[in-house]
């Protein structure tokens, strides 16, 4: 197992590079020149200094091998100073963004909070109501709660985040006004008072998300439950005088548990992707919407930069999913 | 299939049902599927040939009954330029099912062009599945966006406005959404491959165009068909999302995702503009589904007939 997980992890690498190469080969097209905001009565010749500075008429590889050691070399190093206080990073060059003027790094810490508080709670909130819903439709097959659960899911399918986040904001914050329909990320939470504002403004966008992924997954639990239940060792276990409880919730649900916890593991990217729209429709100033303004802004190095770290989220949970499987079900063995 | 004795070409049986027949008897008892392709067929009727009824031209800038709600002359209203919304609607119904279908068209020819080669040739089958697997770990949509920004101004000015944005978002939607059918496809010739009927049109010295066209094709052909239905699904999906985040169609060539995105604006004064355009998307998208959930029992022998 160990074997395999480094092997992969190895594998992981080259893809990687390669995947960064061509994000980078397609933003290498980009028309747009980043000192075009840049005041007129700059002298040609100091002009053409920042763009030497900023090492724009460098050819392509150069540019990319540059990139690549701020992101692999110096980013990392940069880290480690942080975290430690030690110098070793000191006086290399990081990424810099063309639209902030600031280390890429900094500012996508600064948007990680805001991210991971709506996104992840809201991948929390869909998993902890889908599997439930998925139990039970399996165990009571084609009940009325069956038929809910399905149209439900089905209408999760069919009604896009951005459909779905601005008919919220119809009902919950114009109609009723109940909820904020923008994001406050200035709020500082440090009494009652502000948690309460902080929870009914995080409401709307972890609804919407966790909307499409409860659709997903109770579709996926429900199906890996109804494979399960007709299996010769749950007659066995009910044969043996066990309770429901336990022959469903013990015997079923850890067998059924196994493909389930894999596309949970590799629905993690997939929700930073569609965080993007949410992000935006309900202006949380997280890594979705930077990436948005930066593409608006023509804003390279922070395109490149996100696109990349996406690109290692999907690998890497790609990764996981694999060795979760091979953990979980001891008939698979990869060695 | 392989207990037909065919000596020569034997003719297709012309007397009897075939096989669609099959397909359709099975089709028809999935209530929801049929339901589903009422319900789309309805849309794609209303878009095509609701302008000839409904003959307000979807561009006309009638300022002075800007905003208005609904009323006789204008059952959805008209938006902050007095244009007639269900005129627009129609339009830009149009242009979102013709997206969505030619995407699906490029994405499902190019998933099954790889997908069959990758399971039939074992030579490219490393460098094919390494390819699929690469695109899959793309961040797409945001790809995607930059794939839009960036060639838009170019395309454009060869294509003109309308034209260049189509031929972008569908060729864009098309090579990022093939990386599934190419991986269902190659599984399929995979297990095709070992059949005995492959194995008798090898012996009798089949070459492997014909193979594939008359062998491998034709039985591979529902999965293909089930994933080019909800191929249509997800590429009107992305069309209006990339039209929602203002890098689609330009707004005087309204899509569905535009109107929306338009109707945000206005969100606070009259939030009932939102509805129409996101319901059409909603409905397509829940009808498409619901078709590709029939065909896909109702092309499967198996379940057939039972």
């Amino acid at each position: 197992m160990l074997t395999f997980t480094f092997r992969r992890l190895l594998l992981a690498i080259p893809t990687l590079l390669l995947i960064s190469l061509l994000i980078f080969l397609l933003l290498d097209l980009a028309p747009g020149d980043p000192l075009a905001f840049q005041p007129l009565t700059i002298p040609p010749e100091v002009r053409q200094k920042m763009r030497d500075a900023l090492g724009l008429d460098a050819p392509g590889y150069v540019r990319y091998l540059l990139w690549a050691k701020q992101f692999f070399w110096v980013e990392p190093l940069h880290f480690i100073d942080w975290m430690f206080g030690t110098n070793f990073a000191q006086g290399m060059q990081r990424i810099i963004s063309w639209q902030f003027r600031a280390p890429v790094f900094d500012i996508i810490v600064q948007r990680l909070p805001q991210t991971l508080w709506v996104v992840g709670l809201a991948y929390l909130v869909g998993v902890m109501i889908a599997l439930p819903i998925g139990i039970i439709s399996a165990y009571r097959q084609y009940s009325w709660f069956d038929q809910v659960g399905t149209f439900v899911s089905m209408i999760g399918f069919s009604v896009p985040p951005f459909f779905s986040g601005v008919l919220m904001i119809v009902f919950f914050a114009i109609m009723l006004p109940w909820f904020p329909s923008i994001y406050d990320t200035t709020l500082v939470v440090d009494d009652f008072s502000s948690f309460g504002q902080q929870v009914r403004q995080m409401t709307l966008p972890v609804m919407v998300l966790a909307l499409q992924t409860t659709a997903q997954l109770s579709r996926f639990m429900r199906a890996s439950m109804l494979d399960n239940l007709n299996h010769d060792y749950v007659r066995t276990a009910r044969a043996k005088g066990m309770t429901e409880k336990v022959v469903v919730l013990v015997h079923v649900l850890r067998n059924s548990m196994i493909p389930v916890v894999t596309v949970i593991a590799l629905g993690i990217p997939s929700i930073f992707g569609g965080a993007i729209i949410t992000e935006q429709i309900f202006k949380v100033n997280g890594l979705g919407q930077l990436l948005i303004t930066a593409i608006y802004a023509n804003d390279l190095p922070m395109v490149q930069t996100l696109a990349f770290i996406f690109a290692v989220l999907i690998v890497l949970c790609n990764l996981i999913a694999d060795v979760l499987y091979g953990l979980l079900d001891p008939r698979i063995r990869y060695d | 299939m392989t207990d037909a004795p065919a000596p020569a070409r034997a003719k297709p049986d012309t007397s009897g049902r075939s096989q669609w027949w099959d397909v359709w008897d099975q089709f028809k008892t999935h209530k929801g599927a049929l339901f589903g392709a009422a319900v789309f067929l309805f849309i794609v009727l209303a878009v095509t040939l609701g302008p000839l009824v409904w003959t307000i031209e979807p561009t006309f800038i009638d300022i002075r009954a800007r905003n208005s709600g609904a009323s006789l002359a204008h059952p959805f209203g008209t938006d902050q330029l007095g244009r007639d919304i269900l005129a627009r609607m129609m339009a830009g119904g149009q242009v979102s099912i013709a997206v969505g279908l030619t995407a699906m068209l490029i994405s499902v020819l190019l998933g099954a062009f790889i997908g069959v080669l990758a399971g039939f040739f074992r030579k490219l089958d490393g460098f094919l599945m390494g390819l699929t697997n690469l695109f899959l770990a793309l961040p797409l949509l945001p790809l995607l966006l930059v794939m839009v920004m960036l060639f838009r101004e170019t395309l454009a000015r060869s294509f003109g406005p309308e034209m260049g944005t189509f031929i972008l978002i569908v060729s864009a939607i098309g090579i990022t959404s093939w990386m599934q059918t190419a991986r269902i496809v190659r599984g399929e010739v995979l297990a095709l491959k070992e059949r005995e009927f492959v194995l008798a049109a090898r012996s009798i010295g089949t070459p492997s165009r014909r193979m594939i066209l008359r062998h491998i094709l034709p039985n591979v052909l529902s999965p293909i068909m089930v994933s080019a239905t909800l191929g249509i699904a997800t590429a009107i999906i992305t069309e209006s999302a990339l039209s929602f985040l203002g890098l689609g169609f330009p707004p005087d060539f309204p899509t569905w995702g535009r109107l929306l995105f338009d109707a945000v604006d206005y969100l606070q004064q009259y939030p009932e503009r939102v509805f129409w355009p996101g319901l059409a998307i909603s409905l397509t998208v829940l009808s498409v589904n619901y078709i590709g959930d029939g065909l896909r029992d109702a092309l499967d022998p198996r379940i057939r007939g039972r």
